[in-house]
């Protein structure tokens, strides 16, 4: 271990670790329920994972081997810069693969590959409240959400529906967790929803500049909202990934720079892994498969 | 072939020893030193110690440097850094009645006991720039009076006060102890107390530009400057193992007591009625700022009727910390890939639907034939 001098293991002080810790306690035990907790100035901006972070730095150990990934990668910046962080201040292992880690913190993805129950997946949020467009003021959606009046979003959906003939939200698609708290599974693609249900995984958010945690808990009940006549669905794509070929992941288009386009796999550990198993897409050929 | 874009740590790396350069400027042009910035940029140190919710000169004179002069990104070097100090306890509250008073101006009262005291004041300098100060001068020698002020002045709200002029300020039933904003989540509805450190910590420019609302009529406000106070204050604690108060320094504060009209309610005559402002340093317009500001937010308490943004309690405390909104503003730079893809391809569906519907078969902008589509 090669932590940072001048700052406890993870970065926060043990007294701080075990207030967010009590804080996850209590998000644990109401599934989807946002629980305020004393939220600390990170020496990351506010809006780049500090949420995240301080929920990973309050439940990380020596052991655990860390994930970060950011919009399903672990090569973007962001991703980058948080696992460095981690590297300097608790100066434990990392990895860039899904079923090597213990906790996995993520911006905007879920991992391709199913996770077990020996994994934890640390979520950041935005704005964890799922109504926020639609009631800004925090003291009326405590209300809602006690009084479980989630009319507000059942109107919204159906408005869509009226005006465009479907549900024109994409990602960022409210669920109602346990059959009781409406939550905001954080910017996720909709494509991501059902891997959110009876995960076997514990699944902790984290709202930094918000102030905020809220959790799900393994084998938990996770719908995505919708109507019996306008059933929830994902999005799908017609050609597999132009890398590693596969047919069940979620695809970022990428121009290229003749200015034809292609689609590839989000989750850059998925297509490696893929790929190193000798699946090539109509992109690259065997020979020319980079890691 | 196509390969995706790695590299992210070096170019950090990069970005690291580009930035030192940078700041660091003409190496032939001498460095700044903490104590020039400290001493020569004062106001600016001021203003990074109040946001920065941290009394330290040379540490706020230290992110200024780092952060090549922009106040907001030393404020949230200094904020970062402060998170992880221990706290070793809270002070007794202090008492600006006994402020060794530097500045102290009434816009209510011609003459008041203690006096008008001017002092250093960019009020009356008439804003010609000062070519002289092109070239490096001797120290101007700062001018004296041969009597002391006293050693305390009364706040003109006290002496309005003694007439039962003014709302008298009493703590809350039971005194209760104050939130810590630095710990504890702000939660609404927030009492004053919590109102005003909310204030505290809150950027000088949203909080001038709200007050500047209320005078534009976004608000019911009538405000007179009671009084304006500057100078240094005696901070003390009480150990635990002394049982009574210490003087542990001193810091210099800018305190500023709005009096505003009230017309009274079937329970209270008519009287004024206070704003209060407070900020770490030499730090006027941010005082008065949050004062107007603090007044407007008593909205609901004296049964004003809330029409204005700077009335509205969540909308205001919620967007007063720029820490918090320079970093969510900005981590529009992170990428969105995933989201972006995902409105795209509902922009696709729905402009396509809706060519159907007109024009036939039409050719869409940026559609490629059968690239996606969602299966029900």
């Amino acid at each position: 271990m090669n932590a940072l001098p001048g700052y406890n293991f993870a970065y926060l002080d043990e007294q701080t670790k075990r207030m967010i810790r009590r804080a996850l306690l209590k998000a644990v035990a109401i599934p989807g329920y946002q629980v305020p907790f004393g939220s600390r100035e990170m020496p990351l901006p506010y809006g780049w994972g500090t949420g995240g972070i301080q929920v990973t730095a309050s439940i990380l150990g020596q052991e655990d081997v860390l994930k970060v990934i950011d919009q399903g990668s672990d090569d973007t910046t962001n991703a980058v810069n948080i696992r460095r962080f981690f590297n300097r201040t608790a100066g434990m292992a990392t990895t860039d693969r899904t079923e090597e880690a213990s906790i996995i913190q993520t911006r905007h993805r879920i991992p391709e590959k199913p996770l077990n129950e020996n994994q934890i997946l640390v979520f950041q949020v935005p704005l964890p409240e799922p109504m926020t467009r639609l009631e800004p003021r925090e003291a009326v959606t405590r209300k809602l959400h006690a009084l479980a009046d989630y009319g507000l979003m059942h109107v919204k959906l159906y408005e869509d529906i009226a005006r465009y003939g479907h549900i024109a939200t994409t990602y960022d698609y409210p669920v109602l967790v346990n059959g009781r708290y409406l939550m905001a599974p954080s910017p996720i693609p909709k494509f991501d929803n059902p891997k959110l249900h009876m995960s076997p995984a514990l699944q902790l958010f984290g709202a930094g500049r918000e102030k905020r945690v809220y959790a799900i808990p393994p084998w938990t009940r996770v719908e995505s909202l919708d109507f019996e006549d306008h059933p929830f669905s994902i999005q799908r794509w017609q050609q597999p990934c132009a890398l590693c070929d596969a047919e069940d992941s979620f695809l970022d288009e990428v121009v290229l720079d003749g200015g034809g386009r292609m689609f590839v796999c989000s989750d850059s550990d998925y297509c490696q892994t893929r790929q190193a198993a000798g699946h090539t897409g109509s992109e690259n050929t065997p020979t020319e498969v980079s890691a | 072939m196509y390969v995706a874009v790695k590299g992210g740590e070096s170019a950090i790396l990069n970005s690291y020893e580009l930035l030192a350069a940078e700041r660091r400027g003409d190496p032939d042009v001498p460095e700044l030193t903490l104590a020039q910035i400290r001493q020569q940029m004062r106001l600016a140190v001021d203003r990074v110690m109040g946001e920065g919710s941290l009394y330290d000169e040379d540490l706020a004179a230290l992110a200024l440097k780092q952060a090549a002069g922009d106040q907001v990104e030393a404020i949230f070097l200094l904020r970062a850094y402060r998170t992880t100090l221990p706290r070793f306890g809270y002070s007794v509250p202090i008492d600006t009645a006994r402020m060794a008073l530097r500045r102290r101006i009434s816009a209510t009262f011609k003459d008041l006991p203690g006096g008008q005291v001017l002092g250093p004041t960019y009020d009356y300098t008439q804003r010609l720039l000062d070519f002289s100060l092109a070239d490096t001068a001797d120290a101007p020698t700062p001018p004296r009076v041969d009597e002391p002020l006293p050693a305390t002045s009364p706040r003109v709200t006290d002496l309005l006060g003694e007439e039962g002029m003014i709302e008298a300020e009493r703590p809350a039933a039971g005194d209760p102890a104050p939130t810590d904003l630095s710990r504890e989540p702000l939660r609404f509805p927030a009492n004053r107390a919590t109102r005003l450190q909310n204030l505290a910590r809150g950027d000088e420019g949203y909080l001038l530009a709200l007050g500047y609302s209320t005078q534009r009529g976004y608000a019911n406000s009538h405000p007179f400057a009671g009084e304006i106070r500057m100078g240094e204050v005696p901070l003390e604690i009480i150990p635990e193992e002394l049982g009574f108060a210490i003087t542990i320094g001193q810091i210099t504060l800018t305190e500023c007591q709005m009096i505003n009209q009230f017309a009274g309610s079937s329970d209270v005559p008519p009287q004024f009625t206070r704003g209060y402002g407070l900020a770490f340093g030499e730090s006027e317009r941010k005082s008065m700022g949050m004062a107007l500001v603090d007044r407007a937010l008593r909205a609901q308490e004296l049964g004003e009727e809330i029409t204005s943004p700077a009335q509205q309690a969540e909308f205001v405390l919620s967007h007063t910390d720029n820490v918090e909104a320079s970093g969510f503003v900005q981590h529009l730079k992170l990428p969105h890939y995933v989201d972006f893809q995902s409105e795209l391809e509902l922009l696709r569906k729905m402009r396509a639907s809706s060519a159907k519907v007109g024009a036939g078969d039409t050719a869409i902008p940026g559609v490629q034939p059968s690239a996606e589509r969602e299966e029900a």
